[in-house]
């Protein structure tokens, strides 16, 4: 029995006994046959079917955008989605209006896409810049503008949220006749939806554990629509980033959305922006979950090569069984992890730097941005004068598992910082590592690389000024 | 004005293959391709797939009622593999089912038994064995034997172009529904509508007056759908014809991307000669094309590589000679430039490798090589030239000279980042170098209401032609472009189309339509004179009203269209244009196969973080030849597009196939084209409006192609800035220049050579096969 379904599109209600695995693009594109949200990859990596989701947070309605080809039913439960049509109004729109006016749409097949992110942008509540509104954009691919008509059309778009202050987006994007008038009452709706839902999306016997979808539907994306799965994007007690004395707690739903805009990381970590900016599109970071991306075992994922480096601790929950285990441990070889099927990942914890720890994020991917990295590391370092007291490095797409360089954390350790003292780390490095050749980058190139990224560590870390 | 299209686009309500609503009944098509490169076929075993709930069908070679064979120009390549697979990806198979899901599954229960043989990837290893498409072609001029003794400085090398990706965002597609008296209709995704209607009108063996092809528009196109739209169609077609029921095949991003071909991949061999004063006195190139399993179009853009092989330079002694070889990749197709900036990088190649070993910048040989009108092209055709005019107004308006200092005060103060600079100047022929192509055929009709409805052979995929083909007639008519609507391409509309493509839709239609309308104009003038009992030739169509002697009339257009209806005056016209004066002896390889040239310059500036090899391109700055824009808000968003496509295909579009011919760069996650922030941080255009007359539509001159090679530049400033950086640095003449190759070159000492083809893999996407 299928559990029921319900959720707002645009301005309507819907409540459906159709499949919670089956993406959201399929639901809208085929079932309620709003064909404005397209179909161009079937992965996240392209933008045409970007969709908003709305859900009430603290009384406000907080608007995201996100891939809906990776995204299930399942997961926009209770919340509002809004498609290209949500947007319509009689004429065009402001947003609209200035791609129009640029002549930032050419074949038109990922304009629907552009017009929905910068939608998103406007809801967002971010400072009224050209740069965000560019950033809003950053998952959306065109092939046939080259970009510069819609970075044109975005600075207008970012030029009609200027004069909202403090006013909340919502409220002042259909005041200012930016969306259509009925945004406004979705807040209301949306209450009272959320009162009638309860737990019924959680099946206990569910075989497939999702978070925010965004490799699982990328790697068994043909099964997943029938599958038994249970939720974990919405899990109340997997949300949140917290503090505990100088340790950070970041709850394994988290998105990579919420580790940018959190408090606690930004005041730790001064370039946390440049770092996330490297690590995939504003939609699929608005979905992916940070407990998704050390589960995966991918390789090279980002998140975890970050959290190596910060020798996080994982806390696994089985039923009243909690256990603790150190990240550093969790990879047993390629996709294979030191985890029972039943366990569940709960918290993901680490000391935030201190005054003298320093902390650097590389990586290199054909593209610079929304991207696979060819290789990537994440380096801490604790000073004491100008010896390193402590290090730890690790580095992705350079061995079966997401590698700790245990040896070269090792030998760094009470190094003073010399050419020398670099030169040596990289050669040790370079016996730790068992890169392959394949579509990112040969094994000769991964390894030259990852040697050109442990000198960029120590100059962003040490030798910035002198450049 | 604004493209015609922009209104619905940025709502959403504009409609592609994928958005037609269905046809109740209708049915989903999945195709089968080969999982290996080369072999024969012993057993096809279609019994799990069959029995999978919801298959109706499961179709293969022998179902074909007409003629197993897509081929255009070299009948090569059956629609689906019979005894033997030619590539990976190849259909053998095509199920239809009652929805997409079970039709993809049962995709995967297909099993079939291939007795492999070797399989060829790299052209040369092709050429050496004999594997040619067509027999070599050699274009020359002057003599080069003979000529290399009067030259001061020879040098000899060797470069090579990867293949791109197409990643139109809208994938191919088709939907076929079968239609009384056995015929049958396709909507395609195809910019060769007629091209769809004979592979179909083939495959089913049925008269093309029977097929009716039908295009709105396309998510995109870029020469991967002019002849590549055909398999799609015709397997749709197979099994609605079969099955008396529409079947739909849109595909998977995953299928597309194997299942297509792409840009050829080219390596070549060149000898450049120069004399003391730098003037290239002989050129002589050999072009190894890497045409893939079947002859597609790769016969036609072999040739356009000959034609182009010179660019914007005037060389009195070449002789290119061009081999089509056969491999078993994916049949390559068409791409947006057409061979021609294969021809260009060869040659920008060699000039830069003369430019490296003399120690002088590559700009000093580029500016005094260029083209100059009367100067003959190796094919016979003499330059009309805005090559000088482009390239001086550029070094002037731009500051060259300042721009080429900031670049070497830069490098000399940095030791992390280095900055290059190219200069990429550019010369594309605008016709079909096929003469027979170069005609097109309008159909306008002039409602009583005075509406105007037109039909032509042209397909908009985002380039614009509609919104062109509309100015064109509001321009004859004297009114508003909202009186105007363009409609969709279709077969029984407008017959004997050729594709929407060699940049010349908008000229060929656009002047088919002028033709079209300005017979009816004439029509309701001549009318109006009697009318008014003034000589016709004081009668003008003008802001809606008929003008007498430049005086307005009462005669409104509205009014005047009603009139002409009761005087039962023609209100519709089919007209037909055919481009003049070109012609080309295939047997001599010399004619005047162009209507015009396009030029153009541009410069190319990159800074490369030289830690970590990767880069940002700082700028491009072009003066380009428009002859005169007739809409600068379109041929500007050609312009813009086409130089970020074309810096994508030197930078990070990179197409793996390993040594089995299997595509490893298969989804988005693995090829990657430029995103927003991969973009040049500024793109400066400066339209040069050239006075002389051309064969252009209103003497707008075409757009669509030429920009894409100035992204060429990007390849020879990323050359640039790491030669800044490893001064003696030899690395092969190879693009596209991804990360990898530039940090492999910043540090030479790792590793020497071209890089290696990627073998081991890991292979984690869910479609793929």
């Amino acid at each position: 029995m299928l559990p029921l379904i319900k959720f707002i599109l645009n301005n309507k209600d819907i409540a459906t006994k159709l499949p919670p695995g089956m993406v959201l693009l399929d639901f809208v594109r085929y079932h309620q046959h709003l064909t404005g949200t397209k179909v161009g990859c079937n992965e996240g990596d392209c933008g045409a079917c970007t969709l908003l989701v709305g859900e009430l947070k603290n009384n406000e309605m907080q608007y995201r955008s996100l891939t809906s080809c990776l995204t299930p039913l399942g997961n926009v439960h209770g919340k509002h989605v809004v498609t290209i049509e949500g947007l319509n109004m009689e004429g065009l729109n402001p947003i609209q209006q200035a791609m129009y006016d640029e002549s930032a749409t050419q074949c038109g097949f990922c304009t629907p896409g552009f017009v929905v992110s910068l939608a998103g942008f406007c809801l967002s509540g971010k400072n009224a810049s050209t740069q965000n509104a560019i950033a809003a954009i950053d998952g959306n691919i065109c092939r046939c503008t080259g970009y510069k008509s819609i970075e044109r059309a975005a600075a207008k778009v970012a030029a009609l949220m200027q004069a909202r202050s403090s006013t909340e987006p919502i409220v002042f994007v259909t005041e200012n006749n930016i969306l259509p008038a009925w945004f406004a009452t979705i807040k209301q709706r949306l209450y009272f939806l959320s009162t009638e839902l309860n737990g019924q999306l959680q099946p206990t016997t569910a075989k497939e554990w999702v978070g925010g979808g965004t490799d699982v539907y990328v790697q068994k994306h043909d099964v997943m629509k029938d599958a038994s799965i249970r939720f974990l994007f919405d899990e109340g007690g997997l949300k949140g980033i917290t503090q505990q004395g100088n340790r950070c707690i970041i709850g394994a739903s988290a998105t990579v959305t919420d580790l940018c805009e959190s408090p606690i990381l930004q005041l730790h970590f001064p370039r946390l922006a440049d770092h996330m900016k490297l690590v995939s599109s504003t939609p699929i970071r608005n979905i992916a979950t940070v407990g998704g991306n050390l589960i995966n075992a991918s390789p090279i994922g980002d998140l975890t090569i970050f959290l190596l480096a910060l020798d996080a601790t994982l806390v696994f929950r089985h039923g009243e069984q909690q256990r603790e285990i150190p990240l550093r441990q969790l990879y047993k070889g390629y996709k294979t992890l030191d985890k029972d099927p039943k366990e569940q990942l709960v918290t993901i914890s680490f000391d935030l730097p201190g005054a003298f720890t320093l902390f650097n994020f590389e990586k290199v991917s054909k593209r610079t941005n929304l991207d696979i990295a060819s290789v990537n590391t994440a380096i801490c370092l604790t000073m004491a004068d100008d010896r390193i007291q402590w290090a730890r490095i690790a580095a992705g797409g350079v061995a079966p598992i997401p590698k700790l360089l245990e040896q070269t954390s090792a030998f760094l350790g009470g190094q003073v910082i010399t050419e020398t003292t670099i030169q040596e780390a990289i050669a040790i490095a370079q016996t730790e590592i068992s890169p392959i050749s394949d579509a990112r980058g040969t094994a000769d190139y991964k390894r030259l690389l990852l040697g050109q990224l442990m000198k960029a560590h120590f100059l962003e870390l040490f030798a910035k000024a002198a450049h | 004005m604004k493209n015609i299209d922009a209104y619905t686009h940025v709502r959403g309500e504009s409609i592609y293959l994928d958005d037609i609503p269905l046809i109740q009944g209708s049915l989903f098509g999945a195709s089968f391709g080969s999982p290996v490169a080369h072999g024969v076929i012993t057993n096809l075993d279609l019994r799990d797939a069959i029995t999978h709930p919801g298959v109706v069908r499961i179709f293969t070679h022998k179902d074909i009622p007409g003629e197993n064979q897509i081929g255009g120009i070299v009948p090569d390549e059956p629609l689906l593999a019979g005894h033997e697979v030619h590539f990976c990806g190849m259909p053998v198979a095509f199920v239809v089912a009652d929805s997409m899901e079970a039709a993809r599954a049962a995709v995967k229960k297909i099993k079939l038994t291939i007795d492999p043989l070797p399989v060829i990837t790299d052209p040369r290893e092709a050429q050496a064995q004999g594997e040619l498409i067509i027999p070599p072609r050699t274009f020359q001029l002057g003599d080069t034997a003979s000529s290399w003794s009067q030259c001061a400085h020879i040098f000899e090398g060797r470069a090579d172009t990867n293949g791109q990706e197409h990643l139109y965002i809208e994938t191919q597609g088709a939907y076929a529904v079968p239609q009384e008296h056995n015929a049958i209709k396709v909507y395609s995704s195809t910019q060769g509508p007629t091209a769809v209607q004979r592979a179909v009108s083939r495959v089913l063996g049925l008269p093309m007056h029977l097929v009716e092809v039908e295009v709105n528009r396309l998510g995109g196109g870029f020469g991967g759908k002019e002849d590549q739209a055909n398999t799609w169609a015709a397997l749709c077609a197979l099994a609605a014809h079969h099955l008396k029921k529409p079947v739909k095949y849109s595909l998977h991003r995953m299928e597309d991307m194997a299942m297509t071909g792409k840009r050829h991949p080219y390596s070549a061999d060149f000898k450049i000669g120069l004399n003391e004063a730098l003037k290239i006195i002989a050129y002589e190139v050999t072009f190894y094309q890497n045409a893939g399993a079947a002859a597609d179009l790769s016969p036609a853009v072999l040739e356009r590589t000959l034609f182009h092989c010179t660019n914007s330079y005037y060389i009195p002694n070449v002789k290119a000679t061009a081999y089509s070889c056969r491999t078993h990749l994916p049949p390559n197709t068409a791409f947006r430039g057409f061979g021609g900036p294969q021809g260009m990088f060869m040659i920008e190649s060699a000039i830069a490798k003369a430019a490296e070993e003399l120690g002088i910048n590559a700009a000093i040989i580029q500016e005094k090589n260029l083209l100059q009108t009367g100067d003959e092209f190796p094919y016979g055709q003499k330059a009309q030239s805005e090559a000088p005019e482009c390239w001086h107004k550029a070094k002037t308006l731009y500051d060259l000279d300042a721009m080429l200092q900031q670049v070497q005060a830069f490098n000399a103060t940095n030791t992390l980042y280095k900055k290059g600079l190219a200069c990429m100047p550019i010369c594309f022929g605008i016709s079909f170098t096929k003469t027979l192509m170069n005609q097109a055929r309008s159909l306008v009709h002039v409602y009583m209401d005075g509406s105007v409805g037109i039909t032509t052979g042209a397909v908009e995929m985002g380039q614009g032609v509609n919104t062109k083909i509309a100015q064109v007639a509001a321009q004859v008519f004297s009114i508003q472009p909202e009186k105007i609507k363009i409609h969709t391409t279709n077969t029984f509309k407008i017959a004997n189309t050729s594709p929407s493509a060699a940049s010349a839709t908008a000229d060929l239609n656009g002047k088919a339509t002028m033709l079209a309308c300005t017979a009816i104009a004439d029509r309701l003038k001549k009318m109006a004179a009697e009318e008014l009992g003034v000589d016709v030739r004081l009668v003008a169509l003008q802001n809606e009203y008929v003008y007498v002697n430049g005086q307005r009339t009462d005669r409104d257009w509205k009014s005047l269209v009603m009139a002409g209806h009761i005087k039962r005056i023609g209100l519709s016209e089919h007209a037909h244009y055919a481009t003049p004066e070109i012609y080309f002896d295939a047997t001599k390889e010399k004619g005047h196969p162009f209507a015009y040239h396009v030029y153009g310059t541009a410069f190319v500036s990159i800074t490369v973080d030289c830690i970590r090899g990767i880069y940002t391109v700082d700028a491009v700055k072009v003066v380009h030849d428009f002859g005169a824009s007739m809409n600068i808000a379109v041929d500007m968003g050609q312009l813009e597009g086409g130089i970020v496509q074309g810096i994508g295909w030197m930078t990070m579009e990179e197409v793996v196939y390993d040594t089995n011919g299997k595509l490893r760069s298969n989804a988005l996650s693995t090829y990657k084209v430029p995103d927003i922030y991969a973009v040049p941080k500024e793109i400066a255009v400066e339209f040069l409006q050239t006075p002389h007359e051309n064969l252009a539509i209103f003497r707008s001159k075409a757009v669509g192609e030429p920009p894409l090679m100035y992204g060429i530049g990007a390849y020879f400033a990323l050359r640039n800035a790491i030669r800044a950086y490893n001064e003696n640095g030899h690395f092969p003449f190879a693009a596209p220049m991804t990360p990898e190759r530039v940090l492999m070159a910043l540090y030479p000492t790792q590793k020497k050579g071209i890089t290696e083809s990627h073998e081991e893999t890991i292979n984690h996407l869910a479609v793929d096969k």
